[in-house]
């Protein structure tokens, strides 16, 4: 049967099982919004600046292991929409971008709304296409979403001028393509296997560190029967919170800049480090000279070469899925006459609890000002440790992954490697969306949150019922912090001025502002924030936090983890 | 050190932009690129000739392999190759310069392709370091223009690289 490239488009995205398309309309566009109009299969969410749309997708794709639909006007449309591919590149999170382009004719001639999108894109983006011909939209739209949701995953975008979404072809959607350039490898190699769990049965001092590899590919389970059957110590990275339960004693916390003592510790000093789709980041293991100081063997396992042995070198890399390759690994685990030797793995238990006894996240419970740590310990309260948490970014995002023990996969969404600040809205809109029963909170800054706070109105034009949980201390905090550690306290630029009444601006939308002054409110106000009555309705809850409140442990940049700064010693 | 990365590539729109990024996103040498489409008009063959240690050579292998359109890569330096160039040079050719330049270009087994009572333009074909010691062998005095293209390579015997 005939189609117009704009049905195309729209036939392909239900052919997918696209529930959702994140989207804003403009003129390269409007015939794919007129099928979209006429159509039922997905639903379409208006949001109010293209980057909200592609954090709305990018945040489904995390909550649910599907692949995130964004749809955007050529020009400025991609231009906003660039910071929301670019943090999804960096998190390796899969989504399909649709951008609309200026008619093929006038491709070149500095059209209205004329943006080179492959050309901007091409850097932080998997993969992207112009489809120049309407005949090849279709395949191209399943390419896409191949490339996007196999190996590492990642932003693919598809440009499709604005004639050829008005041009007729014969539509079949193809049930699988052929790309003799792209074939991820999947099996781990056998021979490294072997000598993998051999090194793992000689470990006397083993570390498993996993990433956010082990949350993509759907690996927890089989980290968790790898990790209890070894009786090894596991920290799981701020992409990789939920891979392991957060709350069980066998996980240290997380490591790196802000992670714990004893998560850093054992990483540094380990004989044998099993590191599980994490790619030894700057803000994981600070430099890498002072971490290549102790002596140890590192078993890599990644879908991506390339992140082996870029920043470290390693002895045993395993270019495979994680979940295959640790199913693997757990069968030649369990035929294994030899087990890990008990005295040493004890000896090395002991020296982590002396390390964990040090009590790194430990803070000032009795503060007369509401302590920010507080506030998520009291949200993992009443949540039951249970929400789906989003984050922006700043102190409160290394606080929310500090302090809500995350004991499941996707439960925790944020940018962890571009470090978008604007996030958090608009990705709990996304996961909200995906899990319209869920409890899903966003834990934010005064600063972060402004700089996507228009999305307010598409939470009331959809229901969409989150609660922002805003640590307010009237600073960008995590400038502040390190203005204060490393710039003799000279605040510049870092101070929020001119504040809105947050109260009065989420009334305003419509929904349910709240102030909490006092420690002893904190828990109230979210229990009634999370209660069946409010179930439906979005809530604001501004909490006044310590203005001077840092984040412990800290590893400065260009140190090793083993030079922390702890909170006590200050 | 000095390696040379060969590469098969789909031939489409964007191709060479998706390499020559790679390579300024990641702050690695180029000292030369060259590219055409090869006896199947669908592929393109890359030579890439860039300078870094093994761990740097290393990243540029598996990042170009990353890319979706890249189909093969190949280290030629890692095994037996050859390794040629092209150069056009224009050189004044007056006088009794005339017949050395001449002379010259026959040493270095160059061609002459164009003549005019004033110029000639020779073509030389070599590795690198060949065609540098010819422009070394004559006055600078005498080179009007140089065009080179960058060194195309090949595998020796039975190496080779296939789709």
């Amino acid at each position: 049967m005939e189609a117009t490239g704009a049905e195309i488009v729209v036939r392909c995205l239900a052919e997918e099982g696209v529930e959702f398309v994140f989207g804003y309309p403009g003129g390269a566009v409007l015939n794919i919004y007129d099928e979209i109009f006429k159509q039922n299969k997905f639903k379409h969410v208006l949001v109010r600046h293209e980057q909200a749309a592609v954090h709305a997708a990018d945040a489904y794709a995390r909550a649910t292991g599907r692949v995130g639909v964004a749809l955007v006007t050529s020009g400025p449309g991609v231009t906003n929409a660039v910071t929301g591919i670019a943090t999804a590149y960096m998190d390796s999170i899969p989504i399909v971008v649709v951008t609309g382009q200026v008619p093929t004719a006038a491709i070149g001639l500095d059209a209205f709304q004329e943006v080179d999108t492959v050309g901007i894109t091409r850097p932080c983006v998997k993969h992207n296409f112009l489809v120049k011909d309407v005949k090849d939209l279709a395949v191209t739209m399943k390419k896409a979403f191949i490339i996007a949701a196999t190996g590492r995953p990642g932003p693919v975008v598809v440009d499709v001028p604005k004639d050829v979404t008005a041009h007729l072809t014969e539509f079949e959607y193809p049930a699988a393509v052929e790309m003799r350039s792209y074939n991820p490898v999947i099996k781990g190699h056998s021979g490294q296997l072997k000598r993998a769990v051999q090194m793992l049965l000689e470990a006397k001092r083993p570390m498993i560190y996993t990433g956010g590899g082990v949350v993509l590919g759907d690996a927890s389970a089989q980290l968790a029967e790898l990790t209890r059957l070894l009786g090894f110590p596991v920290t799981n990275t701020l992409m990789g919170l939920g891979g392991y339960p957060a709350t069980d004693r066998q996980n240290l916390g997380m490591p790196g800049m802000h992670g714990t003592y004893e998560a850093n510790m054992a990483m540094q000093h380990c004989d044998v480090l099993l590191a599980i789709g994490a790619r030894f980041d700057d803000r994981v293991i600070g430099n890498p000279a002072h971490f290549a100081r102790e002596q140890r063997r590192i078993i890599h396992i990644d879908i991506d070469p390339s992140s082996i042995s870029k920043r470290v070198r390693v002895d045993v890399p395993i270019v495979g899925d994680v979940q295959n390759v640790l199913a693997d690994m757990l069968a030649l685990l369990k035929q294994a006459k030899e087990k890990p030797e008990a005295a040493a793995l004890n000896a090395w238990w002991t020296q982590i609890e002396l390390w964990r006894s040090k009590n790194c996240l430990n803070y000032n419970r009795n503060s007369p000002i509401i302590k920010p740590q507080y506030v998520v310990e009291k949200l993992w309260d009443v949540t039951r440790g249970d929400a789906y948490i989003t984050s922006d970014v700043g102190q409160h995002q290394m606080w929310a992954a500090q302090y809500y023990k995350f004991d499941q996969p996707r439960r925790w969404i944020n940018s962890g490697g571009l470090g978008t600040m604007g996030v958090g809205l608009p990705y709990a809109m996304g996961v909200q969306l995906a899990h319209p029963e869920a409890q899903v909170a966003c834990i934010t800054g005064e600063s972060s949150i402004q700089m996507n706070i228009q999305e307010l109105s598409t939470c009331k034009q959809y229901r969409i019922p989150v609660k922002v949980v805003m640590l307010n201390n009237r600073y960008m905090g995590m400038v502040r912090q390190w203005q204060e550690f490393f710039y003799g306290s000279r605040y510049a630029e870092s101070y929020m001025e001119s504040l809105p009444d947050f109260v009065k601006l989420a009334e305003s939308y419509g929904h349910i502002g709240m102030r909490i002054d006092k420690p002893e409110d904190v828990e109230a106000a979210l229990r009634e924030a999370f209660s069946p009555a409010l179930k439906e309705r979005m809530v604001f809850m501004d909490f006044q936090t310590d203005q001077t409140e840092n984040v412990f442990p800290m590893v400065e940049g260009g140190k090793g983890l083993s030079e922390m700064i702890l909170a006590e010693e200050l | 050190m000095r390696h040379i990365i060969s590469l098969l590539m789909e031939n489409e729109a964007g191709a060479l932009s998706r390499v020559a990024g790679l390579f300024s996103a990641r702050a690695y040498n180029i000292e030369s690129l060259t590219v055409a489409p090869t006896e199947d008009s669908t592929l393109s063959r890359m030579t890439i000739v860039t300078v870094g240690s093994e761990e740097v050579i290393e990243q540029i292998t598996k990042q170009l392999n990353k890319l979706v359109d890249v189909i093969k890569v190949m280290d030629l330096t890692e095994g037996r190759h050859i390794e040629r160039e092209l150069m056009l040079v224009k050189v004044k050719a007056t006088g009794t310069g005339r017949e050395e330049m001449k002379r010259t270009a026959d040493i270095f087994r160059g061609r002459i392709i164009d003549v005019t009572d004033a110029t000639y333009t020779i073509e030389l074909t070599g590795t690198g370091s060949k065609l540098d010691a010819f422009l070394e062998a004559i006055d600078p005095a005498f080179i009007i223009e140089t065009v080179r293209t960058g060194a195309s390579g090949i595998g020796r015997g039975e190496r080779s690289l296939k789709a």
